[in-house]
């Protein structure tokens, strides 16, 4: 039951992306060409209701259907990682017009292309795992 | 915004309010490095789940696949030889099937795709675990890792771009 549950939120969410238009090459491009409202409208009403319901789950302590807290885990305090990191995500986000959620929808939604992209995107993630130990953190 | 509402309540309730990015990062390591591939299976059905909703968004509720972006960006795209601005979902210059056979293409895509995955990782996460989760959840280190995902998308498009595609 729980199986299918995880299923049907990776669907809407990947409706969600198709559909807003956060999945097309074209409105990364306007956005980093500051031409449009388009995602800043979609990262930025997301990143407001995240904090909405962050406090609200803090506050109230929620718990999830299973019954534990809820808790984001702290992200790892490395400005040099988060700051390179962070660049080459842009450079490629920039160029490939997708991250990589978007990218498993566009997969789905039939460009053959992307598959390119995502088995670049494997060696990448796979390139940091081994590398790992020998970089700057 | 009620369907943003919706999708922030859903990954909410996921016991574990994990990121897209983490989702698919974490699984594609446990993947390679075969460790605890059981405990990160229900990432991998939200991946199969999001191949599927765009399955679905695409071809089943979609009415108009063109994307409405400003006319200022048209001009601009045409200029790059983006012919395809506006009337696409994605420029059909990198992702319809005949560009496969453009080895320029192919590489621009695997190096695309492998800053992605790489710079991902490093940083810890991606527009969906960084940019949403993690500033929601008021973290200083999310917060560098966007400016650096903004600094990286500004210096390609405004910088590379003009090398990789100008005429």
């Amino acid at each position: 039951m729980k199986n299918i549950a995880f299923f049907f939120v990776g669907t809407f969410f990947g409706i969600v992306l198709i559909k807003s238009e956060a999945a097309s090459w074209f409105r990364i491009y306007e956005m980093f060409q500051f031409e449009s409202f388009h995602m800043y409208g979609i990262i930025g009403s997301a990143v407001t209701l995240g904090i909405l319901l962050m406090q609200i789950i803090q506050r109230g302590k929620v718990k999830s259907i299973s019954g534990e807290e809820i808790s984001v885990a702290p992200k790892k305090k490395t400005f040099k990682a988060n700051a390179i990191g962070g660049l080459m995500f842009g450079l490629g986000w920039a160029l490939a017009g997708a991250c990589p959620g978007p990218m498993y929808a566009l997969a789905g939604a039939g460009f053959i292309p992307i598959l390119i992209v995502l088995f670049g995107a494997l060696i990448g993630a796979l390139s940091y795992g081994l590398t790992k130990s020998k970089l700057p953190h | 915004m009620a369907i943003l509402l919706l999708m922030g309540k859903r990954f909410g309730m996921s016991s574990n309010l994990e990121t897209m990015c983490t989702i698919g990062g974490a699984g594609k390591i446990s993947d390679y490095f075969k460790t605890n591939v059981k405990s990160k299976s229900w990432s991998l059905l939200v991946v199969l789940g999001v191949v599927f909703g765009g399955y679905l968004g695409s071809n089943v509720l979609t009415n108009n696949k063109g994307v409405a972006i400003s006319e200022m960006t048209i001009s601009m795209l045409n200029d790059l030889g983006f012919s395809s601005a506006g009337k696409a979902y994605l420029p059909s210059e990198l992702f319809s099937t005949s560009s496969l056979s453009d080895p320029f293409t192919v590489l621009l895509l695997l190096v695309a795709g492998f800053l992605v995955g790489f710079g991902a990782r490093y940083a810890g996460g991606c527009t969906s675990g960084h940019a949403i989760s993690g500033l929601s959840s008021l973290q200083l280190p999310s917060l560098i890792a966007v400016i650096g995902f903004f600094a990286g998308g500004l210096l390609m498009v405004h910088f590379f771009f003009p090398l990789l595609f100008g005429s």
